[in-house]
């Protein structure tokens, strides 16, 4: 269970990116994440991410009180059970998929053996294979992002966050990103996923609308 | 406190939650950081390299002339004493009796003595037109032809005196003097004037480290000075070699022996203090030079935290998805400061071996034997890792501060 209660988020020069939010996602969940730039979704996620703490409000992630806990937990959590994905990748241009993707569990304390045994089965899980060996410049957009969604899945995580994943596709890689995004949560993972394109947004069962840092809407389909 | 809200068959369920890198992964992240900006690397590794070098330098370069000291009182040896006359409670000159030498030659652990006599009325000229006060400051010694061997020198050309030169008017010559009259070689017209008659140089002595005073004289043979001046002097000095393990009992038996009726007016030395308090020295002006490579030193490690600075700003992306990977504060700490100690630790090695390099061009160059000391092998590299851990924290504790949101915002 994810839950957000009554969550603000104000940022040191008065700026509120997110005012009272309440959301409760169960286990499981698919959901949507909609709104225009600064709407506060960004901040959202990366709450729900552990990567900030709220100014107001309790957020509950995976049993973790995140206002309470200390920082070495929240990484513990980040490290085992949250995989992100974001719009600009965020790979490591030296390195080939295989060790981005290995390098995603790092901090889990798993050997390197086991770790890059993980990432071939994470790369082989997002169709990706034959590209073991190649470093992201040697890879499309689409693969790139994959590798990415890979290396926020190899470890089994319980929940993953994705930051407007398809940004920098074209629509069609973004379509096929999307959806194996789905596939890949449907045996019990957590999914949320910022976007502002209506169309992939239609794709999740629920969307939350959000707009100047309040939660507008909450839709269930 | 985990309440673990997974049921057994959800992803990541029954799993321990804590964030770990194991020091080798440390390592290996903190090497990748380096690997990937190698010249950069290079260049900050270069200021510590040179400071440590220069400091190894100076180190390897005043052992290796003092180890050049230390083997040369080694070949010469320790157990020559000299005997000499010394002065009395006013000042005056004592004088060694003429029994001092054979009493001295019959002392147990005494190897071999030779004396010199000093003939202060004779002056030595490369011609008779050369004004009598233009003595060069040479002296002009009568000397037992077992000289060279019991000073510890030898011959540069020629040889010393003999018989012959019991006989007829020869004359050798301390390096000093040979410069002085210009003399280079021996035999053909190699003559000098002495006491109203010319003498035939017929050997040059190399220079006596352990008596210097040997350098600016001229030797005459003992029948010869006392032909010349009627009646030897007393001896001025007694050169003794003793048994090497007896030194100091034949030092102490040494002015009795010499004078039994005033042996307060025997002074005895031993060279060889003197060369090796010369040796201890060297050591001292490294001091200075040091503290010069202390300074080159502390730049190159504010070249390391400068760099480190600009580094953690260039990669806050990939700080903030370590920490998104799950990476501690401490973890992101760690890794920098890995970085910068690694960095140095480079940097001190390389050091190592460009000092190592130039003391040993210096040894080559000046013919003195290579010596660094041991504890420059372990103190040169660990001194790089201090450096380097010391300005890698400041970058560090900078990383470990980013926030992680605004870090992957770039």
């Amino acid at each position: 269970m994810l839950t957000l209660n009554q969550v603000s988020k104000q940022y040191a020069g008065g700026v509120v990116a997110l005012r009272d939010v309440d959301v409760e996602i169960p286990d499981g969940d698919q959901v949507a994440v909609l709104g225009p730039s600064g709407s506060g979704k960004t901040t959202m996620l990366t709450i729900m991410g552990t990567l900030e703490r709220p100014t107001g409000g309790e957020v509950n992630v995976a049993g973790y009180q995140v206002g309470k806990a200390s920082d070495g937990q929240l990484a513990g959590l980040r490290a085992h059970q949250i995989g992100f994905v974001f719009q600009d990748f965020h790979l490591q241009e030296s390195m080939t998929a295989l060790d981005n993707v290995a390098n995603g569990m790092l901090y889990t304390g798993l050997p390197l053996k086991q770790r890059r045994e993980a990432a071939r089965s994470a790369l082989g899980r997002v169709g990706l294979e034959n590209r073991i060996t190649h470093k992201p410049k040697q890879l499309s957009g689409g693969e790139r992002q994959r590798v990415a969604i890979a290396r926020a899945i190899a470890k089994r995580p319980l929940i993953i966050l994705a930051d407007e994943p398809t940004g920098n596709l074209d629509s069609k890689s973004g379509g096929e990103v999307v959806a194996l995004l789905h596939e890949l949560a449907s045996d019990g993972a957590t999914l949320v996923l910022i976007t502002h394109n209506p169309a992939i947004a239609e794709t999740f069962a629920r969307r939350l609308k959000m707009q100047d840092g309040e939660l507008v809407a909450d839709e269930c389909s | 406190m985990l309440m673990s809200a997974s049921v057994a068959t959800l992803p990541g369920a029954g799993r321990s939650q804590k964030a770990r890198l194991a020091p080798h992964e440390l390592f290996g992240v903190a090497l990748q950081g380096l690997r990937t900006r190698r010249l950069r690397a290079a260049l900050s590794a270069l200021g510590i390299a040179i400071g440590i070098g220069a400091m190894v330098a100076v180190v390897g370069v005043s052992a290796s002339a003092q180890a050049n000291l230390l083997n040369l009182i080694d070949r010469l040896g320790t157990n020559l004493l000299t005997v000499t006359p010394g002065q009395t409670f006013l000042g005056q000159n004592e004088v060694l009796p003429t029994t001092a030498v054979p009493m001295i030659e019959h002392m147990q652990h005494v190897d071999s003595a030779a004396p010199v006599y000093q003939l202060t009325n004779a002056n030595v000229y490369r011609t008779p037109y050369v004004p009598a006060a233009e003595t060069g400051g040479i002296g002009v010694d009568a000397a037992a032809d077992n000289l060279p061997p019991v000073v510890g020198t030898s011959m540069a050309s020629g040889h010393f005196l003999d018989r012959v030169s019991a006989r007829y008017p020869e004359v050798v010559l301390g390096a000093e003097a040979a410069k002085i009259l210009d003399i280079t070689r021996v035999g053909g017209h190699a003559l000098v004037y002495l006491g109203n008659s010319w003498f035939q140089v017929v050997g040059i002595l190399k220079p006596a480290v352990l008596d210097s005073s040997l350098d600016s004289t001229v030797f005459i043979s003992l029948p010869v000075a006392e032909r010349l001046f009627q009646q030897l002097p007393n001896p001025s000095e007694i050169y003794v070699r003793a048994n090497v393990n007896s030194v100091p009992q034949v030092g102490n038996l040494l002015p009795a022996t010499a004078d039994p009726q005033n042996s307060s007016g025997v002074q005895v030395t031993r060279p060889s203090d003197a060369l090796k308090a010369r040796a201890a020295a060297k050591g001292q002006f490294k001091t200075l030079l040091l503290g010069l490579g202390a300074v080159a030193l502390l730049v190159g490690a504010i070249g390391i935290a400068n760099i480190m600075v600009i580094s953690v700003l260039e990669r806050r992306g990939e700080i903030g998805l370590r920490r998104a990977l799950g990476a501690t504060r401490r973890h992101i700490s760690s890794q920098f400061l890995t970085e910068s100690a690694l960095l140095a630790l480079l940097g001190g090695v390389a050091g190592l071996a460009l000092g190592a390099g130039a003391t040993e061009v210096y040894s080559v160059t000046q013919h003195e034997p290579f010596s660094i000391p041991l504890y420059v092998l372990v103190a040169a590299p660990l001194a790089g890792l201090v450096i380097g851990a010391v300005a890698g924290l400041y970058p560090a504790a900078k990383a470990a501060r980013l926030s992680p949101t605004e870090a992957l915002r770039v």
